[in-house]
């Protein structure tokens, strides 16, 4: 098998961080516990934000398990892309709208 | 349509192969722990039955349709169709057994020729009969349309499966065009007053994973379905059973090719709840083949395992010897025990 720097088989492994530091870690997991539960969103609409997230920070394991949850939810494929184009089109903006430093650096030396 | 395993040649539509992949990888060298180990923790092993409440008979494993995740191997392909003489036995045991609750399923239970004489007979001793329908039987063919009818004279309680109250994972599941004679068939249930408000005709839904993962909040699926239902089609229904799929036959064969067998094993032993383990169905559950051999569960009739002691079969029926019995466990078993568990009856905390 192809050695990669991720190994799909490491997210189940992801509870065992709380090995070498068990406090923090176990704050940790609690934090996330909560942040998920039905709040003023519900669980279902937390775990397709948690997905667009996913792509935005552009982690696998994260892609994996919200995809997977998003799934479970009930998301149809379609809601799921939109929420990735949301992700896509935030970070495309967020490159864009620094065009506007440019144009205002571009602008400042031109004599 | 897609073939059976059986009709396809395939190995794992012997059952062996299938208890030797359950018992290999990720199971030996201790990498996970077996059923047994975790019941044993829990000073749950050995499982013992509590008393018989349903006898489960299944008819047949011939079926209109060929799901991609049956446990059963079922298709239009099988031709095991329990006995008239069999099916008098089994009407024999219930009568002096005191059975509460008779549960048929299949296949298409309604495909076996005797099925409406012995429905019938059920209907005249007062006990529940619970007729696990996939709906599309309804629509299948002429002599099946007053199936409702049929039901509904005989106080069925109908339990049926509808994988999502869409046509994309439900077809995906269930094959071509499956969502719309389901929702049509359901419409003709409701008409009779299944599912309907003070009816007293009990129309029970089923939801089961569409891969790899364990169903969500039975709860909260149950009222998302019955928002869905409701405003797309104007369908009613009583409660919605979210069950695990177990990895045997064409669901195990379907993890394997994607590649998904060993993370589903670890999701399902990960997520093992002992308190999930006392309303497990084979605590109260008989399950009978169309030859009449006895089992733990469905489950285990389809990698036949045979409920351990001399009471195998239905010619030597003995309730006081079968409620002592071991019930036989193996690691399909971590499908009815993770997460809230799964049972028939949908969850079991």
């Amino acid at each position: 098998m192809e050695k990669t720097y991720y190994n799909t088989a490491d997210l189940r492994k992801f509870g065992k961080v709380t090995e070498w530091q068990e406090e923090v870690g176990n704050k940790f997991f609690d934090w996330y516990g909560e942040v998920f539960k039905d709040g003023h969103l519900t669980a279902k609409e937390k775990s397709l934000i948690a997905l667009a997230v996913s792509h935005a920070v552009q982690c696998p394991y994260c892609i994996d398990a919200y995809t997977e949850e998003s799934i479970k939810k009930g998301f149809s494929e379609g809601a799921m892309m939109e929420a990735v184009h949301v992700a896509a089109a935030i970070r495309g903006g967020a490159s864009l709208v620094h065009g506007v430093q440019m144009m205002n650096k571009a602008k400042k030396l031109n004599v | 349509m897609t073939k059976s395993l059986s009709a396809l040649d395939s190995p794992l539509a012997n059952t062996q192969r299938q208890l030797q992949i359950l018992n290999s990888e990720p199971f030996v060298g201790g990498e996970l722990e077996n059923f047994e180990q975790k019941l044993s923790k829990s000073n749950q092993f050995p499982l013992k039955p509590n008393a018989l409440e349903v006898f489960q008979m299944n008819l047949g494993y011939m079926c209109n349709q060929t799901c991609n995740h049956c446990h059963v191997d079922a298709g239009p392909d099988r031709k095991e169709i329990m006995s008239k003489e069999n099916m008098e036995i089994c009407l024999d045991i219930i009568r002096k057994n005191k059975i509460k609750s008779v549960d048929l399923t299949g296949g298409a239970p309604e495909m076996n020729p005797h099925f409406n004489w012995f429905v019938s007979e059920l209907g005249t001793l007062g006990i529940e009969i619970i007729v696990r329908s996939n709906l599309t039987i309804i629509e299948a063919n002429k002599k099946y349309n007053k199936l409702p009818d049929f039901f509904k004279e005989n106080k069925v309680r109908v339990i049926s499966s509808l994988p999502f109250f869409s046509s994309a994972r439900t077809d995906k599941q269930r094959g071509e065009g499956v969502f719309n004679k389901s929702i049509s068939a359901l419409k003709k249930l409701n008409a009779v007053g299944f599912g309907m408000p003070n009816s007293g005709l009990v129309l029970d839904l089923v939801y089961n994973p569409v891969g790899p993962f364990l169903p969500d909040d039975q709860a909260l699926l149950e009222k998302e379905y019955k928002r869905e239902l409701k405003q797309n089609f104007n369908i009613e229904f009583n409660s919605l059973f979210t069950i695990t799929n177990l990895p045997i036959s064409r669901f195990l064969d379907y993890l394997i090719a994607s590649d998904n067998y060993e993370d589903y094993m670890y999701k399902l032993v990960d997520a093992f709840n002992p308190s999930a383990v006392d309303g497990l169905m084979c605590k109260n559950t008989l399950s009978v083949d169309w030859l009449g051999n006895i089992y733990d569960c469905d489950f285990n009739q389809m990698l036949q395992l045979k409920v351990a002691n001399g009471s195998n079969h239905i010619s030597k029926f003995n309730i006081i010897e079968l409620e002592e019995r071991n019930i036989v466990t193996n690691q399909h078993c971590f499908g009815c025990t993770a997460g809230a568990g799964s049972s028939c009856q949908g969850t079991t905390i």
